[in-house]
């Protein structure tokens, strides 16, 4: 233990400990803007600073490490006004149209420049060149409102491992954007909006579809159907100022609703459908000696990856399409025939916690119809609540419509790392194994928030060993590995967000997140657990309406109707597209 | 999209030895500055193409490589004509016609400024006041100042390169 | 190679290069006159390479068999370039062109007659050899002591004095303790910036634990202004590498970088050159003296970035990357270069340490003040007569330094300022002239030793757009990461264009003193912290130049532009015409035999109208 003296206070703190967590331990919160623990830790922003007794100038506690004996001051006029100045010289630099900035109220700028009482025009003078791209179905990065702290570029290289976006020119010039001020659209961005939910203002945000939707709405020849994922309803409360962790879907249900949509669907019960087919595919690869292994093919971050970076695997991805894409092909084709509306007629919106998803909406057709024709993201839906006066916390519970409003519990986890995994080996066990006793519901060794996740099952006499990937810079070396022939997989889940879906780009801003952010995807996972331990069905071929959808419309899992409407193919795209 | 807009010109030889460089290179720590100070010497600047192989053979991200290619003030991501033509765009040229003179060179040329011809005999750029008014309005090629020349005289100044 | 052949080498080269530098006429010798041309940046610019090619040819011609044509570093004369010096008469011509090596030879080589034309005049109006010129004769060369003397592209002649003797005593009679207790009791300090005690680094690095260390050199020499580290590797690169390995040696590493600018081509070839022969004779590589130390040495080009020169940005740029500064703690002496404990100092620094080695440390803590001791190289610019560089003991007064060894102001303006430390640094006003330079006076009056820039400035230079420029110069190389620097600069360079454009309030002075202090305070690295410096001491010896911009709307020394308003004089225009034919822009009209008069809305104040105007009636006013 290392003993200081911050404000003159005794701390001990742990050795190899910053001065901003020595601080925190007694109470005393530093301010910071740059600062993302354990991948971006670059002291470039400078609102951390501190006075240390013996110093020449401040030193950013967000780097500096603890010393014997060390004295610390953290209030002083010239800490307070250095950062004061610093905000200030970031806000002449800033596009400060605040009251209309999406961010308004949830910025880190705003709350730091109104907590240290800033003069937003004290320093005046040329705002620096700026490069707005909106070229991506999904994001919208707006360099005027960039203060640079540099957390996208972090969380893209080191945690997605995709680093499409980086710090270019220098000096004044410097700005974050894609080699050569490229388009986003001609990259290699995968869209899953992870740069969004640590920047700390308006300069990324997803290109919302909020308008499109309540276009559909206001059309009075439009059927408009909506469905939800999983993780929606484990994130969508903290926008209401709920705790983190709580589960809101009935309350979504009745807000859908509300806002005058003609259907609410849980696309829970897509993901069902899912895995009907992902594990009858992964059954037969295993038995009839298809490509091995078989990758996940429900997250689009994954898909987009995939196809840009290891197009020689593409034959390992399942061939099916994702709940979303599922649910908007059902919604068109089955429901819509059901109830006698034909699919152009259909408007089917989806609610995800995905930016990803936006992209991924147009990339399936049945027949000649877009699976999807709009997604809004958990942060969208909130908006829309907000906008519409619909006061969440206070409304009723109620449930989904038919036919896909009942769902099993592993159509729920599909949200968490690991998810997919489990929900497809408790279906995918009953095949292999169809005379067992016992088949086991839960598998622990998927779950939990480790990058990479791996374990052996004895299925009906044979070896199934599964890998389970969350956060696309633990991907390669397992692409690596397939392609050398060295993996003895038979199955991999990937999802491109650290913690999976729970965590995906589209999910409500917290600034805690730069903190806390491992139980903040505990918390939020733990909500789809909960829910699936307290289901009666638990395995998706058990949902009863599933079994009924198949046996009058599809026929069997992976057959003729079944490939038409719920599988597809994927192509190689290239890396960069020149402009 | 930033850099050249001139078709990339490198040749399959070219490529080759810098592959076999990066290949080289590419056992020693810290290897990207000088595999780019290689290419450039290589090719005489850093356009998209060349870049490209550069991240490719090196295992960094094309945007790891263009951030360093930005920071340093040696990296171009231009080509530049075997002759570099300024034209005087400061306030004595300016009234005295140096407009007229640019626009001729633009014409003649078919760039702009801070652009390379196809034949990459010609660069073009704008600059602010070189430091010889009295002679305005001025023109300079590579070391050689041209004074109170008129768009007329563009052409001749020129032929001297080509046929140079 | 062993010490034998090594003192072998020495003996032989001696016969070669003993009678260089000196009048004596030593017995033994291979040569009886050695004609020394100057092969560094300077002087080379300048043909001195196709003059020496000259010189030996037409030595060869004539058969003179007993006089060597050797290139050497700079002899610190710059601006009396190219430079040919002829031992052992001391014979110093300036300004020669390759059209007088005929002269040069026939007449001095072959007659005995020096060419009085080409000879060097010193201050005082007389002719005299090289080494009793005053400005040279003030000097004392320690880290340039092979500059100007022998060849930087032969190792024999490096050896020949004492080169690498220094070396294999520390491998063979030194302990590593003792080696760094001898460099922390020289009292050597950094010389490319704050000043850190060399010893006291050597030793934090040496007791970092690491399994693998690394000695780097700083060769990135960015200040405007400056050159010292450039002679020294263009006229003795061995020594920097002889150090190096002394100082690997020490620390514990067996590998080195040298991070050079690319805009100093000659010094990296001259660099590479010394490796290759180092490493030829076994003085760099495997087993060195048959110790079981090994080194070995790689050069790095910088890539035009000025920030590289910090040393967390230098081996950031080192590693492949951005050359942004990173916070320190931790220091690279515990996690340096690719997370190793790394030392690093500059060139200039290591160009002591073979001396101090061989001779002991009272040989350099004899010399300078209390806390600085040796001497500093110095680049003299800027308004002086004898623009170059200088080595000069810790202590020497500005006043020494600019009228003693510099040769005064030319034009018989008045000294102003003293620039010094480049960007980082700050403006010494006359006042001070008298003041001992060293790191503690330095900083005492708000400037900075920096890594050894003087730029001398006279009445004509505006404090203002002096500081204005330096600012210019932070704002276009700061790197881009910290807030105070990217954003404080640009806009402390803003309020400094409102004071030269006459716009600026005496609030905006405060504003300004405020946003310095600030930037100061808050900036990541070293560039930052130091980038106010320019304004602060310019405002702090110098306000009532920016209150003048500011109250009166005048720019005292006529250099702003947007301040500037030329007049014409009716009692002293002619009515000749010259002027209004000349201005560029039309904005002078008057009728022939008519006083003139100039339209201030056009003018654009370039000046062409004062200097054609033969009867001074044009004025600044």
């Amino acid at each position: 233990m290392i003993g200081l003296k911050i404000n003159n206070i005794p701390v001990y703190v742990k050795e190899g400990s910053t001065l901003l967590e020595a601080a925190r331990s007694i109470g005393i919160k530093i301010p910071t803007l740059c600062h993302l623990k354990g991948i971006s830790e670059l002291g470039a922003c400078r609102v951390c600073v501190v006075e240390v007794k013996g110093m020449n100038t401040l030193v950013a506690a967000c780097e500096y490490p603890v010393r014997e004996g060390m004295e610390v001051f953290t209030n002083t006029p010239r800490v307070l006004n250095s950062r004061k100045t610093t905000i200030e010289l970031i806000l002449s630099d800033h596009r400060k149209d605040c009251l209309s900035c999406e961010r308004n109220t949830n910025c880190e700028l705003q709350r730091l420049s109104h907590k240290y009482d800033c003069d937003s025009h004290r320093f005046e003078g040329t705002p620096r060149e700026f490069v707005y791209d909106d070229s991506t179905d999904y994001l919208i990065r707006d360099n005027s409102k960039c203060i640079l702290c540099r957390r996208c570029i972090a969380v893209c290289r080191r945690q997605q491992g995709v680093g499409v976006i980086g710090a270019n020119e220098r000096g004044f010039a410097t700005h974050v954007a894609c080699p050569f001020d490229m388009k986003l659209v001609n990259t290699p961005c995968v869209g899953c909006g992870q740069c969004i939910n640590v920047c700390p203002t308006g300069a990324l945000q997803e290109k919302e579809e909020i308008t499109r939707v309540q276009e559909a709405l206001a059309n009075p020849h439009k059927y408009v159907v909506v469905g939800y994922a999983p993780s929606v309803r484990a994130a969508l409360a903290e926008a209401f100022d709920m705790p983190v962790g709580t589960n809101c879907q009935g309350k979504i249900n009745t807000a859908l609703r509300y806002l005058g949509f003609n259907k609410v669907f849980d696309v829970n019960a897509s993901a069902d459908f899912t895995i009907m087919e992902e594990a009858h595919e992964l059954v037969e690869r295993i038995t009839r000696g298809g490509k091995l292994p078989m990758f996940t093919s429900c997250c689009p971050g994954w898909i987009n990856y995939i196809r840009k970076n290891h197009p020689e695997l593409l034959d390992n991805l399942s061939s099916c399409k994702s709940p979303q894409q599922m649910f908007g092909a059902l919604v068109k084709h089955i429901f819509g025939k059901i109830e006698g509306i034909a699919p152009e007629d259909l408007f089917v919106v989806t609610v995800m916690p995905c930016t990803a998803k936006k992209g991924e909406k147009h990339r399936t057709f049945t027949d000649k119809y877009a699976d999807v024709d709009a997604v809004i993201t958990t942060r969208e839906l909130s908006s829309m609540c907000k906008e519409n006066g619909i006061l969440l916390n206070e409304l009723p519970d109620s449930e989904p419509d038919n036919p896909f409003g009942e769902y099993s519990g592993a159509g729920m986890i599909f949200g968490a790392t690991g998810g997919v995994m489990e929900a497809a080996l408790r279906t995918a066990a009953s095949i292999l194994d169809p005379d067992a006793r016992f088949v086991p519901l839960e598998f622990a060794e998927v779950r939990g928030l480790a990058g990479v996740k791996s374990a052996s099952y004895n299925i009906g006499g044979r070896t199934v060993n599964v890998a389970v990937v969350n956060g696309l810079n633990n991907v390669d070396e397992i692409c690596s590995a397939v392609k050398r022939g060295e993996s003895d997989y038979q199955f991999i889940e990937v999802m491109t967000c650290p913690g999976g879906c729970v965590m995906g780009g589209g999910q409500p801003i917290r600034a805690t997140i730069v903190k806390h952010k491992t139980e903040i995807a505990a918390a939020r996972a733990g909500v789809l657990y909960a829910a699936d331990k307290s289901m009666y069905m638990r395995r998706s071929h058990d949902n009863h309406s599933l079994v009924k959808l198949y046996a009058d419309y599809i026929g069997e899992p992976c057959g003729e109707e079944a490939h038409r409407l719920l599988h597809t193919r994927y192509q190689a795209l290239p890396k960069y597209i020149k402009e | 999209m930033k850099g050249s807009t001139l078709p990339f010109d490198g040749t399959p030889e070219q490529e080759q030895a810098l592959r076999l460089k990066l290949r080289e290179l590419k056992t020693k720590e810290g290897a990207l500055m000088p595999a780019m100070q290689f290419a450039q010497g290589l090719y005489g600047y850093l356009p998209y193409e060349v870049q490209s192989i550069i991240a490719d053979e090196l295992g960094v991200t094309l945007s790891e490589v263009y951030g360093v290619a930005t920071f340093y003030s040696q990296f171009s991501l231009y080509p530049k004509g075997k002759y570099r033509i300024g034209i005087c765009l400061g306030t004595a040229c300016y009234v005295n016609g140096s407009q007229a003179i640019y626009d001729r060179l633009r014409q003649i040329l078919g760039i702009d400024s801070g652009e390379c011809t196809e034949d990459r005999l010609f660069s073009l750029d704008a600059t602010r006041c070189v430091g010889c008014c009295g002679m305005a309005p001025v023109m300079t090629v590579n070391d050689d100042v041209y004074g109170r020349i008129k768009p007329d005289d563009v052409e001749k100044i020129l032929d001297k390169y080509r046929r140079a | 190679m062993d010490i034998n052949r090594l003192r072998q080498i020495k003996e032989e080269t001696f016969k070669s290069v003993g009678n260089r530098a000196t009048h004596s006429a030593l017995t033994g010798m291979n040569y009886d006159r050695q004609v020394l041309v100057c092969g560094s940046t300077g002087c080379s610019s300048n043909n001195s390479q196709k003059i020496r090619q000259r010189l030996a040819e037409l030595v060869a011609e004539r058969g003179l068999d007993r006089v060597h044509v050797g290139q050497t570093g700079c002899f610190g004369l710059c601006a009396a370039g190219p430079v040919v010096v002829v031992y052992p008469d001391g014979t110093f011509y300036s300004h020669v062109k390759p059209e007088d090596a005929e002269e040069i030879v026939d007449s001095h080589l072959v007659n005995n007659v020096e060419v009085q034309r080409l000879l060097y005049v010193d201050a005082d109006g007389k002719t005299k050899p090289f080494d009793e010129i005053e400005s040279y004769c003030r000097q004392l060369r320690h880290a340039l002591r092979n500059c100007g003397v022998i060849d930087p592209e032969n190792i024999d002649e490096y050896i020949a004095r004492d080169g690498y003797f220094a070396l294999y005593k520390a491998l063979t009679e030194m302990s590593r303790d003792e080696v760094i207790d001898t460099v922390t009791a020289s009292g050597l300090r950094g010389r490319g910036g704050a000043g850190f005690l060399t010893g006291r680094k050597w030793k934090f690095t040496k007791e970092a634990q690491g399994d693998k260390k690394f000695v780097c050199c700083n060769a990135d020499e960015g200040d405007p202004g400056a050159f010292m580290d450039r002679s020294v590797l263009e006229g003795d690169p061995h020594c920097v590498i002889e150090a190096m390995e002394i100082a690997a040696y020490a620390v514990g590493a067996d590998q080195g970088y040298v991070y050079v600018r690319a805009e100093y081509p000659i010094a990296v070839q001259r660099l590479a050159i010394a490796i290759e022969q180092a490493r030829n004779y076994g003085l760099l590589g495997k087993n060195i003296f048959g110790t079981d130390f090994s080194f070995d040495l790689e050069i790095r080009l910088g890539a035009g970035a000025f920030v590289c020169g910090e040393e967390t940005a230098l081996m950031t740029s080192i590693e492949g990357h951005r050359g942004e500064p990173r916070p320190r703690p931790p220091f690279p002496a515990e996690k340096g270069l690719f997370g190793k404990p790394t030392l690093l100092n500059n060139v200039e620094t290591y160009a002591n340490v073979a001396q101090i080695i061989l001779n002991g440390a009272e040989s350099y803590n004899t010399i300078g003040t209390e806390r600085s001791k040796g001497t500093k190289v110095f680049a003299l610019g800027g308004k002086i007569n004898n623009t170059g560089l200088v080595e000069i003991p810790m202590g020497t007064t500005l006043k020494e330094i600019i009228y003693d060894i510099g040769g005064g102001i030319p034009n018989g303006k008045k000294f102003k300022a003293a620039q010094t430390g480049g960007p980082s640094g700050g403006c010494i006003p006359a006042s001070y002239q008298d003041i001992p330079i060293d790191y503690e006076s330095l900083a005492s009056i708000g400037s900075m030793m920096g890594s050894g820039g003087l730029i001398v400035l006279d009445e004509d230079n505006c404090m203002v757009d002096i500081a204005k420029f330096y600012l210019q110069f932070t704002v276009d190389e700061s790197c881009g990461k910290c807030t105070p620097c990217r954003i404080g600069t640009r806009r402390l360079y803003e309020m400094l264009c409102k004071v030269t454009d006459g716009k600026a309030t005496l609030e905006d002075l405060d504003k300004m003193e405020q946003l310095c202090y600030y930037i100061k305070d808050n900036s990541l690295c070293g560039l930052g912290q130091s980038a106010p410096n320019p304004v602060l001491s310019t405002l702090k010896y110098f306000r009532e130049e920016y209150i003048a911009h500011i109250v009166e709307k005048r720019c005292p020394a006529g250099v702003c532009k947007a301040l500037l308003k030329y007049e014409i004089d009716p009692s002293k225009c002619k009515g000749c015409t010259l002027c209004a034919r000349n201005c560029p822009v039309g904005a002078i009209d008057g009728a022939v035999r008519e006083p003139h008069r100039i339209d201030p809305d056009k003018c654009i104040k370039c000046g062409l109208c004062a200097s054609n105007c033969r009867f001074g009636a044009i004025v600044k006013a």
